[in-house]
């Protein structure tokens, strides 16, 4: 890598739910309408993410207080989406970041069912995969994603990811000193099931509340498991064959 | 309190943004994506026959191979390509080889397989260049293979729950249902005298179907119940009822050409259930965030979270 690995941290203890996000990121990233539906569950109003919504924010009603969360795509440290994309669209970028090349995708759809997120999704009128780029072009032009710098609480932090994880991991234990003990980071723990996420998150309750898988795996881990109970029904295939052809010829 | 949302997902005992699943759905499209499972394991196990046929000079059921495995192929290359979002794109498929992803491997091995099945089906019609028109028969038998096999891998390299955990029958489930879908189409386009290893297939496909479907199904436990239940289940049960049915008719279909018409079909149509089933259940597990959830938080619960590759 040439660069630096960037990422966010989303310290969701400080989200207000404006969601600035949401719209600077539709707003640079010319992302269209994702409908403007009120869902009559709770103040958010555009679901979940998707080929249209690449940042999301949640709201989770509680007795006595009410979690706000912005969620994005994760930029994996072995990610999902990338590996089982057949074109090479989705590639690594030098900030190491996970983006989709919008003029190699053949909408192939295969990475919207890998990610264990559910985060890249297919835009059916325009028939590629959509996902957050990490604001790759502001990124190349030296600036920081348009998100992170609409958010007016810090919730969403830039940075390099190391500089990152290390602020999280003291905001953490101030929290746990005053009594948040709730408090705990999601993503950032190099030896997930994804090797750890370049944009991670601080959260007050389980994962699961906010939409989000608790102990996600990245799905190649398996791949090679995979190809050898495959090569094994390959190889029962050819002795099947072979016996169905063992009789004498009539 | 938070709990109070599990309600909208009743006897659940875990947690989730409003009911909302936690992954997207595979967007594959009916019947794009089941005919194409359907039709590629066809020509994949047609080609191994093909192959066989041969080798064991059998010219008759080698020419009904030859026929069938080309003719699989470029159907299922029709679907797969109309599948796309973007079709023109199709080559694109072609511009990388990528060992991690299985459709990449796939488009290859359908590559291969579509050219080899093409230029024995093209010399038997035509008469022309028959030493390369066996040869490509013979190879086609080693394509034909990958192709019965890899679309399980397909499936269930997915964050998709009653797939991915699918992994170890899924290849027997599909290779079993190819092997029956050649024998069935092979016993009705072959002369009796020649037609003996294509009711043998047939059978013995059928079995190895319905054994490695239920065998995943009782290995999976939770995520075994997408395939059980709502339409995926009624899609199972009915190829498991016509798979089976139409073996057994095809051992003791004998002369009548009506028996054995019964029985290919049947086979057909319980192959075709059980990749629209398959589909099926995968987009059901993916849509209740239960099987997503809590697997995952079983294995945090014991202590034995995941971890990644290499580590
Ligand atoms: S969160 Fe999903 S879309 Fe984002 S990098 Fe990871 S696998 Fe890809
Ligand atoms: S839809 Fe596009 S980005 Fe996604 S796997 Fe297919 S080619 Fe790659």
């Amino acid at each position: 890598m040439a660069e630096q690995r960037m990422g966010f941290f989303t310290d969701t203890t400080v989200c207000i739910g404006c969601k600035a996000c949401e719209v600077a990121c539709k707003e640079w990233n010319d992302v269209p309408d994702d409908g403007f539906v009120f869902r009559a569950t709770s103040y958010d109003n555009t679901g979940a993410l998707g080929a249209s919504t690449w940042r999301h924010v949640a709201f989770v009603e509680q007795d006595g207080r009410w979690l706000m969360s912005s969620d994005v795509c994760k930029h994996c440290t072995n990610a999902a989406c990338l590996d089982v994309c057949p074109t090479g669209a989705l590639f690594r970028t030098e900030f190491d970041t996970v983006v989709v090349q919008a003029d190699v995708c053949n909408g192939c759809g295969y990475c919207v069912p890998a990610c264990p997120y559910g985060v890249i999704d297919r835009r059916e009128d325009d028939g590629r995969a959509w996902k957050c780029t990490l604001c790759y072009d502001r990124l190349r032009g030296g600036m920081e994603p348009a998100c992170a710098k609409a958010c007016p609480t810090k919730s969403i932090q830039f940075g390099p990811l190391d500089e990152l994880r290390e602020r999280a991991a003291k905001r953490v234990e101030r929290l746990h000193a005053e009594g948040t003990t709730q408090a705990r980071l999601y993503g950032a723990n190099p030896d997930d099931g994804v090797g750890g996420t370049g944009a991670f998150f601080l959260l007050l309750d389980e994962p699961e509340t906010y939409g989000l898988p608790p102990d996600p795996v990245v799905t190649t881990r398996d791949l090679p498991a995979m190809w050898r109970w495959a090569g094994g029904a390959a190889l029962a295939l050819a002795a099947g064959v072979a016996a169905c052809f063992a009789g004498r010829k009539p | 309190m938070p709990r109070r949302r599990d309600e909208m997902v009743p006897d659940a005992e875990f947690r989730s943004y409003y009911g909302q699943p936690v992954i997207k759905q595979p967007i594959w499209h009916e019947p794009h994506m089941p005919a194409y499972l359907y039709l590629g394991g066809l020509s994949g196990a047609a080609g191994a026959m093909a192959a066989a046929a041969r080798l064991t000079g059998r010219d008759r059921l080698e020419l009904a191979a030859r026929m069938t495995a080309f003719a699989g192929a470029s159907a299922g290359a029709v679907f797969l390509v109309a599948e796309l979002g973007r079709p023109e794109r199709f080559l694109n498929m072609l511009r990388v080889f990528k060992l991690t992803s299985p459709m990449s491997v796939g488009s290859w091995t359908l590559a291969a397989h579509s050219g080899l099945t093409g230029v024995a089906a093209g010399s038997a019609v035509t008469g022309l260049l028959t030493p390369a028109g066996d040869a490509a028969s013979v190879a086609s038998g080693l394509s034909g293979l990958a192709m019965a096999t890899y679309t399980a891998v397909l499936l269930a390299d997915t964050a998709v729950p009653s797939w991915h955990e699918g992994m170890r029958e899924l290849p027997f489930l599909f290779s079993g249902s190819a092997l029956a879908s050649a024998g069935a189409a092979l016993m009705l386009t072959t002369p009796r005298a020649q037609a003996g290893p294509a009711r043998a297939a047939a059978a013995a496909g059928a079995v190895a179907e319905v054994v490695a479907g239920g065998l995943m199904e009782r290995r999976l436990g939770l995520v075994g119940e997408p395939y059980r239940t709502g339409r995926a289940g009624r899609l199972m049960r009915a190829s498991r009822v016509l798979t089976l049915g139409g073996g057994l008719l095809a051992t003791v279909a004998g002369r009548s050409r009506a028996l054995t018409a019964l029985s290919g079909l049947a086979i057909t149509a319980g192959a075709l259930c059980t990749r629209f089933g398959v589909l099926e259940a995968g987009r059901a597990s993916a849509m209740d965030p239960r099987y997503t959830v809590v697997p995952q938080r079983d294995r945090l619960d014991a202590g034995h979270p995941a971890s990644a590759p290499g580590r």
